[in-house]
C-alpha cells in the first residue's frame, strides 16, 4: 500500500511526534484535579495526535484540496441543490452576538435572535402556505421523522389507532420508508405511472383507513411535477389519511406553488438545499416543518413565542401538552437558521421567484443540449433537475453511467447523483441549480456530450476514469469486509508538556 | 436576484434551445386551480442594508455577562485556526462524499475524527455524526433494542432533560418504552443516580431492559459510579449507554474502561460555538460487536485500484438509501462540518492542551465553590464534581433574574431545569471552564453577597 501518492496526505496520527504543539493554554495549578477519586480518573492519556501548529494548518489545507467543491466548480448533484453558498451568511452567522448566544440564556438576553427565529417562521408560513413552522428539526430526515409523529398524534387525538400504514411511491428518497419506520408505521410502496407521476389506481387501491399518510417529494425525484396531486390530495382527504410533502425539491416551485394552500397537511424544508446554507461536506443542515392547523397543537417544542408587548419568549417544558414532545436538546441549529435568513431577506419575494424561474430554465436547457446523446425517459418539462439514461449508450458500448460520471470528474465537474431514482435504468439525475452561468451550462453539456463519442470511440478511457484525480477508483468492497474505521497503534503522550 | 448570473440574452437564448416562448410555460404541469398567489414577503434587501439589519439583530442578544451558564453547552476558548480551517469552501461548501475519487480530503478527515473520538472513549467505533448530544442519546436508546431484542430503556433522571424528553419522543415513535431512574435525594451519594432503584427496576422479569441510560459527569455536575452502574445493567442482560462530555474524558475515565457498550453525548465543547444550539455535533461511539447497530456515517480505509491508501464511507447496507424501510435509522444529513472543527480543535490543543482545558476548569470550579460559599451559597451535594455543580440559594429563580441586573447570569435555577425534583427547588447550577477569570468570580461573588443581604441594585443593566 502507498501510503501517500503524490498529492495525498499522512494522517494526524503519522505527523505526530512527542513534545510537538502546546502553549494554546494556561498550566491549571497542580493538584487542581485531587479532589477527583481516583476511581473515576483517567489512568492512561488517550493517544492524540501531538501536532505545532504550521503542522495543523498545512494538513488541512492540503486535505482541504483533495475535495471538489461549489466554491471550485459546477456540482449538479441531483436532489441536493448544491447552489452558491453567499459569503454574507458566514460571516452573520459569526457575528458574536449570534455565536456566543447560550443556548439556556434566558428570554431578556436573547431578544435578537429569538426575534430572527419568529420572522423566520413567518417567512417560511408564506413560502409553504402552512399555518406554523417549527425550527427545531436539525435535518430534513429528521423533519420527517418530526413530521410524522405528528401525523401520529393527530390521528391518536381523535382515537383513531387503526391507522399503522404510510404510503410512499416507488420513486421516494430513501429517508421517507425509513422515517416511517422509525415512528412505528408499515411502508406501502406505490409504483410509478409510467409518465413518472405516481400511479394513481395503484394509490387508491392501497388507500385505506389503516392509512395514516402518504409522503410525496413534489415535485418528484424525476424531477417531475405531480400533475395529479389535486387528486391525490382529494383521494388521501377522502380516506382520512393525511398528506406529507418531502420538501427536498422546493428550489423549483418557490411562488409558484404553496403546498399548504395546495392541501398538504405537512412538509419539511431543506434549508441546505432550497435557501443555500452550505451543506459541510454532509452536514449541517436544518429542517424546518410547517404544518396546517389541524397539526399545530403537536409541534414540538419549544415553539418561540411572541408576547404583547413584543417581546419574544420560549414556550416552557409541559407548557403546551398536546406536544410530541422534544426532537433535540435546545431550540435548533440556530447557526444554520441564521443562514437562512439573511438568504430569504436578500432575495426577497422577487428574488425567490427569480430562484426557481432560473432554476428550472437551467435544468430544461441542460435536459435539451443533451437529448441529442442521452436518453430523456420523460419528454415533458422537466422542473428544476431532470433525469437522463445512458442506457442506450451502455448498450451500444459497454460503458456504464458510472464510467461516464467518474469521467466527468476528469473534465472538471463532480458527477451527477446516479442510480436514482432506481425506477430509470443507467439513471443520472442533474440538477444545475439557477446561481451557474450560461457558460456553465454549455461547457457541461459539451463534456457529457464528449463522454458519450468517448464510450464509442475510446470506452477503456471512459471506463478507467478518473485519471486525473488524486485517487482512483476504491475498493469498496475490502473496505466493508474488513474494516479499518480507526487509526490504532499510537500510545497515549507519555512525555510531560513541552511547554 | 442577488446571486444569479444570467442576463436577458441568456434567458433568450435558454428559452430557444428549449423551444417554449416563456418560462411560464415550463410550469404548466401544476394544475391553475393549484397555483400559488403573489408572495406576501418584503422586497430584496441589497447586501449593504442587510448586514446592517443583521448587526443589529446580533446586537439585540446579550453576550457580554460574566456567565457561569453550562447545563449542557459550555463555554470554551477556541483556538483561531479551528474557524480558519471551517472557512475554506473546499470544506464547507462540498456535499456527502459519495464520489470519493474527489472527496479524500472530507473522507480523511472524518477518519480522523472517527479515530480521534474512540480514543477519548476508549471504544472500537465512532459514528460521523448525529444533530446534537439529545438525538444521538436517543440514537443509542434505540441500538440498545435493536441489539437486545427487548423494548424497555431506564434513563437516569440526573440525564440531561432534554435528552431524556427526545429519549421519550424517539421511544414513542417506536413503541419502545423509556423509564426514569430516580435521583438520590439526600445523604452523601444526593444528586446521583440511585442504584438500589436501579436493581429494583431491573430485577422485573415480566419487563426485560435493553439499555441503562447514564451520565457521567451527570447533569449536576456530579460523578456518577459508573462501574457500578454498568455492572447492573449487564447483569441484568441490559447493555450500558454512557452519556459523555468529550472534554472531560482527558481526564475521566473514559466509556471503555468502565464497561460501557455505547457512549453518546455532545461534542460542542469540542471547538463549536454556543450559537443558541446549534449546529452541534452528536457523538455516538460503540463497541466492535454493535458496529451494524450504530446509525450513521462510517468511513474506513482501503485502497485504490493503484495500491494507494484511501478513505471511503463503508457498511452502507445500515444506511437509509440503501435499505430504505428496513436502515438503522433515517439520518442522512449530519453534522460533518462540526466532526471537522472538533477534529481541527483536538489536532490544535493537544493531548496535554486538552487536559488542560479539563483540569484548568476544574481549578476555577474550585475557585467558584469556594467563593459562593463564603458569600452564603454553599454546595448542595457533597459527591465529588468535575467543573459544574449546584449551590444552595433561597429563592433561586428571583436571585438569577436579579444577578442579571448585577452583569451576571448565574448558570440556571435547578428548579427550571429539573422542575420535578423538590430537592432541587433552592438551587442554581453553576458552571466554570478554562475562560472563567477571577474578576468574574469576584464579580459573582460579591453581587450575590450583595443579593442575599437584600442590597438594591445601583444602576442596573438592562
Amino acid at each position: 500500500m502507498t501510503v501517500v501518492g503524490e498529492r495525498l496526505q499522512p494522517t494526524l496520527f503519522e505527523l505526530s511526534r512527542p513534545g510537538r504543539g502546546g502553549g494554546k493554554i494556561p498550566h491549571p495549578p497542580a493538584g487542581a484535579l485531587d479532589r477527583i477519586p481516583a476511581g473515576a480518573r483517567r489512568v492512561s492519556p488517550p493517544a492524540l495526535p501531538e501536532l505545532a501548529e504550521p503542522e495543523v494548518v498545512r494538513h488541512y489545507v492540503n486535505l482541504s484540496t483533495l475535495n471538489y467543491s461549489v466554491d471550485a466548480g459546477f456540482y449538479p448533484l441531483g436532489s441536493c441543490t448544491m447552489k452558491f453558498n453567499p459569503k454574507l451568511n458566514e460571516w452573520a452567522a459569526r457575528l458574536p452576538g449570534f455565536a456566543g448566544l447560550h443556548p439556556m440564556a434566558p428570554d431578556a438576553l436573547a431578544q435578537g435572535t429569538l426575534a430572527l427565529l419568529f420572522e423566520l417562521e413567518e417567512m417560511l408560513a408564506e413560502i409553504s402556505g402552512m399555518a406554523a413552522v417549527t425550527l427545531q428539526p436539525a435535518a430534513g430526515a429528521h423533519g420527517e421523522l418530526t413530521g410524522i409523529l405528528m401525523v401520529r398524534a393527530y390521528h391518536r387525538s381523535r382515537g383513531d389507532l387503526e391507522r399503522t400504514e404510510v404510503l410512499v411511491p416507488d420513486s421516494s428518497h430513501g429517508t421517507n420508508p425509513a422515517t416511517a419506520s422509525m415512528a412505528g408505521f408499515r411502508t406501502v410502496t406505490i409504483p410509478s405511472a409510467t409518465d413518472g407521476g405516481v400511479d394513481l389506481d395503484a394509490f387508491r387501491a392501497a388507500l385505506g383507513p389503516r392509512t395514516a399518510a402518504i409522503m410525496i417529494t413534489n415535485p418528484s425525484t424525476l424531477g417531475l411535477f405531480e400533475r395529479r396531486i389535486g387528486e391525490l390530495l382529494e383521494a388521501t382527504h377522502a380516506a382520512g389519511a393525511l398528506a406529507y410533502m418531502d420538501g427536498a425539491n422546493l428550489n423549483a416551485i418557490l411562488g409558484r406553488f404553496r403546498p399548504g394552500e395546495a392541501g398538504f397537511d405537512v412538509m419539511h424544508f431543506n434549508v441546505h438545499k432550497t435557501f443555500s446554507t452550505p451543506h459541510g461536506g454532509g452536514g449541517p443542515g436544518a429542517g424546518p416543518v410547517g404544518v396546517r392547523a389541524n397539526l399545530v397543537p403537536f409541534l414540538p417544542g419549544p415553539r418561540v413565542l411572541r408576547e404583547d408587548d413584543g417581546t419574544y419568549r420560549l414556550e416552557r417544558t409541559g407548557e403546551r401538552s398536546t406536544s410530541i414532545g422534544r426532537m433535540r436538546s435546545f431550540v435548533g441549529s440556530t447557526g444554520v437558521l441564521v443562514r437562512a435568513y439573511a438568504y430569504l431577506r436578500a432575495h426577497g419575494a422577487s428574488g425567490l421567484c427569480e430562484v426557481s424561474d432560473d432554476a428550472v430554465l437551467a435544468a430544461n436547457y441542460l435536459k435539451a443540449r443533451l437529448s441529442p446523446a442521452y436518453l430523456v425517459p420523460f419528454e415533458r418539462a422537466c422542473m428544476h433537475e431532470f433525469v437522463a439514461s445512458a442506457a442506450d449508450i451502455k448498450h451500444r458500448t459497454g460503458v456504464r453511467t458510472l464510467d461516464i460520471a467518474k469521467r466527468l470528474i476528469d473534465k472538471g465537474y463532480h458527477p451527477p447523483t446516479i442510480y436514482f431514482p432506481l425506477t430509470v435504468e443507467e439513471g443520472m439525475l442533474i440538477e444545475p441549480t439557477e446561481t451557474e452561468s450560461l457558460e456553465t451550462l454549455d461547457a457541461f453539456a459539451d463534456a457529457l456530450l464528449e463522454i458519450a463519442r468517448e464510450a464509442d470511440t475510446d470506452p477503456e478511457v471512459v471506463t478507467s476514469a478518473p485519471h486525473t484525480a488524486p485517487v482512483r477508483r476504491l475498493d469498496e468492497a475490502t473496505a466493508a469486509r474488513q474494516p479499518n474505521l480507526r487509526w490504532r497503534g499510537m500510545t497515549g503522550a507519555q512525555t510531560p508538556c513541552p511547554d | 436576484m442577488p446571486y444569479g448570473p444570467h442576463v436577458a440574452d441568456d434567458r433568450a437564448r435558454m428559452l430557444e434551445t428549449i423551444g417554449v416562448a416563456s418560462v411560464d410555460e415550463l410550469f404548466d404541469a401544476i394544475p391553475s386551480a393549484l397555483r400559488a398567489g403573489p408572495l406576501r414577503l418584503d422586497g430584496p434587501e441589497p447586501e449593504l442594508e442587510l448586514s446592517a439589519r443583521l448587526v443589529g439583530l446580533a446586537a439585540r442578544n446579550r453576550v457580554d455577562l460574566a456567565s457561569f451558564l453550562g447545563a449542557g453547552a459550555y463555554r470554551h476558548w477556541t483556538p483561531a485556526v479551528v474557524d480558519q480551517m471551517l472557512l475554506r469552501g473546499e470544506w464547507y461548501t462540498a456535499y456527502t462524499p459519495y464520489q470519493p475519487e474527489v472527496s479524500q480530503g472530507t473522507l480523511q478527515s472524518i477518519y480522523e475524527y472517527q479515530s480521534m473520538l474512540a480514543e477519548l472513549t476508549g471504544l472500537d467505533v465512532v459514528s460521523a455524526s448525529h444533530y446534537d448530544g439529545g438525538a444521538a442519546t436517543a440514537e443509542a436508546a434505540l441500538m440498545t433494542c435493536r441489539a437486545t431484542r427487548r423494548d424497555r430503556v431506564l434513563v437516569s433522571r440526573a440525564v440531561h432533560p432534554h435528552y431524556r424528553q427526545t429519549v421519550q419522543t424517539y421511544a414513542d415513535g417506536a413503541g419502545l418504552v423509556a423509564d426514569d431512574i430516580p435521583l438520590v435525594a439526600e445523604g452523601p451519594l444526593a444528586g446521583t443516580t440511585d442504584l438500589a432503584a436501579l436493581a429494583a427496576l431491573l430485577a422485573d422479569p415480566a419487563r426485560p431492559v435493553a439499555g441503562v441510560v447514564a451520565a457521567q459527569p451527570n447533569v449536576l455536575g456530579l460523578l456518577e459510579d459508573m462501574p457500578g452502574i454498568g455492572r447492573l445493567a449487564h447483569a441484568a442482560g441490559a447493555l450500558f449507554v454512557s452519556v459523555i462530555e468529550p472534554v472531560s474524558l482527558a481526564v475521566l475515565a473514559p466509556p471503555g474502561e468502565y464497561g460501557a457498550d455505547i457512549a453518546a453525548g455532545e461534542g460542542q465543547p469540542l471547538g463549536i460555538p454556543l450559537q443558541y444550539g446549534g449546529p452541534y455535533l452528536g457523538i455516538v461511539s460503540c463497541t466492535d460487536p454493535l458496529v451494524r447497530q450504530i446509525p450513521g456515517r462510517l468511513v474506513g480505509q482501503t485502497t485504490d485500484l493503484d495500491g494507494r491508501r484511501a478513505f471511503v464511507m463503508t457498511m452502507r447496507a445500515r444506511e437509509q438509501d440503501i435499505r430504505r424501510e428496513k436502515a438503522v435509522s433515517n439520518i442522512c444529513t449530519n453534522q460533518a462540518l462540526l466532526a471537522l472543527a472538533a477534529s481541527v480543535y483536538l489536532a490544535a490543543i493537544g493531548p496535554h492542551g486538552l487536559r488542560d482545558v479539563a483540569a484548568g476548569g476544574a481549578a476555577r470550579a474550585s475557585e467558584l465553590e469556594a467563593a459562593l460559599a463564603a458569600a452564603g451559597a454553599p454546595r448542595l451535594h457533597a459527591g465529588p464534581y468535575l467543573n459544574e455543580f449546584v449551590v444552595r440559594v433561597p429563592g433561586a429563580r428571583g436571585v438569577h433574574a436579579r444577578l442579571l441586573e448585577r452583569g451576571v447570569l448565574a448558570g440556571i435555577p435547578t428548579a427550571d431545569l429539573l422542575p420535578d425534583e423538590p430537592s432541587l427547588s433552592d438551587g442554581l447550577l453553576v458552571c466554570a471552564t478554562e475562560v472563567t477569570t477571577p474578576a468574574e468570580i469576584e464579580l459573582f461573588a460579591s453581587a450575590l453577597r450583595s443579593e442575599l443581604a437584600g442590597v438594591a441594585v445601583a444602576g442596573g443593566v438592562r
